[in-house]
């Protein structure tokens, strides 16, 4: 059976630490764009902690929230784009074909999570970042929108070494760069379509909510929080 | 009113033809230095990247997307306007078609460059196109940007022919007056014309063809428009409102528009004994209506917001009525509605300034509607974790004023090279033939009864 891919995110064991956000740079070449674009809005952060706070002062507590594309099923990103630059994959990631993009950001507006990312200009990195690039992922030239990819170069390099290896792909086997760095492990990455999978498991739980689940994207990415008193 | 008729009409109306103030040099080279300057600000950010603008996440369109659907709209003055009067054969159409019909086709030109600014990789532009590719990709039709490429192509395609087939017997009649390489010029552009009774009745039914097929056209693209913004689940964008709220607010817009050029034309090249008060007042009686029925659209629009009360909605409704919008807001409800209902509705200021007064109220308004549909949204849409306030800079600015004065360079060349009123219109109905034109040739004032 094919893959689906999805994740799982318990958000009780999120501290903010902004690990994922890191590794995910590292992993991507995701651009530092420096002080003054980012001050302008343009960062880039594939997967970023949106920080919520509840209550009044001094009795706050602070919500943390990775989010990253929901890589939805009825993902309102596809249909608009005129190039399908922006499309489904067999294995239910939505895919990002920097190749065709024209830049006309509308996937980005449809995008319900604002989760898609514009190139404002040629990718730069702070020194001496330049040195670490990761030769698995192109880079993205400017006028192009890019966005996370469940980290689709360890799906692929998974899967190659499964099969040299002549053996089934295990749970587990394929690990994002978010999942990775997470300390507290609040990010699990896995096959859905496995329902054994843990984060088959975790999408069942109870706990399990979708984000703006109420637009009708569909999305594949499960939030764990445990029932506060509302 | 008298107009002139005869020869004098024929002198008059190809006087700015024939004879060249230095002031067209003037005004030409004046506008110029704008175009070349919005040029050089279009080639400076193809250049650097999007960067260079005020954009940032999330809000990706700005003023570009604002100018696109604003330029789109004031299209609708023309083609639409003038191909209603001519089905209805409004006798006081006469004077007013062509300058409408030139509107559309500039105003199209230049609005449908601005996707193409727009777009992070403009050179590659192209890949609209439904062409047999290497890449073996069609465009995604299911793309309500590939819609609009084809709508606009369609009604510029449309209009174009809408304008070209009535100068045809115009073009004869400079061709007939000139000698040299000016004869040549407009003996090719008037296709052989003779003025043989068969030419006239194959000129009257493709006009009346054409009449009857923009009407569709021009509301389908406009439609078309608001479409890029209803097809996507993102709060105050999905609507069913949008399609007629747009439609109403381009004709609107376009007939702003149109009484402008002809206030101006009227001035410039003394026209004021062809454009009489009574077409600014009748276009203001048009403009009146327009305002009316887009006050409406509004207020449809913000009352099932508001009562229906969503909260991702809400929180656009709330920073455009009352937010940091707010000033926009209701600078845009002064000039779209109070003015012009004021101004036009009392009929002693139902006056060529009055109305040119309020038609500058409505373009301004208009525009102004245009991005607070597009920007706010774009700013509060859902998670509130990601919302951003946009502040245009100088490049958006500088291009945005560029196709301000474009269009007016356009059209103070085409009035120089082409009768701006039609001759062979005005003559027509000098001698209205009882079976092709009846009743209503004459000017009346609109609602007057009439024998």
């Amino acid at each position: 059976m094919a893959h689906k891919w999805g994740m799982a995110v318990d958000l009780d064991r999120c501290d903010g630490c902004g690990a994922c956000v890191t590794a995910c740079h590292a992993e991507n070449n995701i651009p530092t764009v420096g002080d003054l674009q980012a001050a302008r809005g343009r960062a880039m952060h594939w997967i970023r902690v949106e920080r919520y706070f509840e209550g009044e002062f001094p009795d706050v507590r602070v919500k943390f929230r990775p989010v990253m594309c929901q890589q939805c099923d009825a993902a309102p990103c596809e249909p608009v784009c005129p190039t399908y630059a922006s499309n489904h994959t067999e294995e239910g990631l939505n895919a990002q074909v920097y190749n065709r993009c024209i830049g006309t950001r509308y996937c980005a507006n449809a995008c319900p999570y604002n989760v898609r990312f514009f190139d404002f200009f040629n990718p730069s990195w702070a020194k001496p970042l330049h040195l670490q690039l990761n030769p698995d992922v192109s880079i993205r030239e400017v006028g192009v929108m890019e966005k996370c990819t469940f980290c689709v170069q360890r799906i692929s390099a998974g899967k190659i070494s499964a099969a040299a290896e002549k053996r089934e792909l295990k749970d587990g086997d394929i690990k994002p760069a978010c999942a990775q760095a997470c300390p507290a492990k609040a990010i699990v990455f896995g096959d859905l379509n496995d329902p054994e999978s843990e984060v088959s498991r975790l999408a069942r739980s109870p706990h399990g909510t979708k984000l703006l689940e109420d637009v009708g994207a569909r999305p594949n990415v499960t939030y764990l929080e445990r029932q506060t008193k509302a | 009113m008298k107009t002139p008729t005869g020869n004098q009409l024929t002198t008059d109306l190809l006087r700015p033809l024939e004879r060249t103030s230095w002031r067209f040099y003037l005004l030409s080279a004046f506008l110029g230095c704008f175009v070349v300057a919005g040029l050089s600000a279009w080639f400076y950010q193809m250049y650097w990247g999007f960067g260079v603008t005020g954009l940032l996440s999330p809000i990706f369109w700005g003023f570009f997307i604002t100018d696109f659907v604003f330029w789109i709209g004031i299209s609708h003055a023309g083609t639409l306007i003038s191909a209603i009067l001519r089905l209805v054969n409004a006798g006081w159409r006469r004077p007013v078609t062509r300058c409408a019909e030139v509107i559309t086709a500039f105003a199209l030109m230049i609005g449908g460059l601005f996707p193409i600014i727009h777009l992070g990789r403009p050179w590659l532009f192209f890949w609209l196109l439904p062409y047999p590719s290497r890449r073996l990709i069609w465009p995604n039709f299911r793309s309500p940007l590939v819609w609009d490429f084809f709508a606009i192509t369609g009604y510029l395609t449309g209009s174009l022919l809408f304008l070209f087939l009535p100068m045809i017997p115009d073009f004869a009649i400079v061709r007939d007056r000139s000698t040299g390489l000016r004869k040549k010029i407009y003996g090719v552009l008037a296709l052989g014309w003779r003025g043989t009774t068969s030419q006239w009745h194959r000129l009257e039914s493709a006009m009346q063809i054409m009449a009857v097929a923009i009407i569709p056209v021009a509301v389908s693209v406009h439609t078309i428009v608001s479409f890029d913004f209803s097809m996507a689940p993102v709060p105050m964008w999905h609507s069913t409102i949008f399609g007629p709220y747009f439609v109403a607010g381009a004709i609107f817009s376009g007939i702003a528009g149109l009484i402008i050029a002809m206030a101006v034309l009227r001035k410039t090249l003394h026209l004021q004994d062809y454009l009489h008060p009574v077409h600014f007042e009748n276009l203001g009686k048009l403009l009146l209506t327009m305002s009316l029925l887009w006050g409406y659209f509004v207020f449809n629009e913000r009352l099932a917001t508001w009562y229906g009360n969503d909260p991702a909605e809400m929180a656009v409704f709330r920073v455009t009525q009352s937010g940091s919008f707010a000033p926009l807001f209701w600078t845009m409800v002064i000039c779209n509605f109070l003015l012009p209902v004021i101004i036009l509705g009392i009929r002693r200021t139902r006056t060529i300034a009055g109305c040119v007064i309020a038609s500058f109220g409505v373009c301004v308004g208009m525009w102004l509607e245009r991005f607070l549909i597009v920007v706010p949204t774009l700013g509060h849409k859902y998670l509130p974790f990601t919302w951003a306030s946009y502040r245009p800079r100088p490049t958006e600015i500088i291009i945005t004023t560029a196709t301000f004065a474009a269009m007016v360079l356009l059209y103070t060349l085409f009035a120089k090279f082409v009768p701006i009123i039609a001759i062979w219109e005005m003559k027509a109905g000098e001698h209205p033939s009882p079976d092709m034109t009846p009743q209503a040739t004459a000017e009346h004032r609109l609602g007057d009864m009439h024998a």
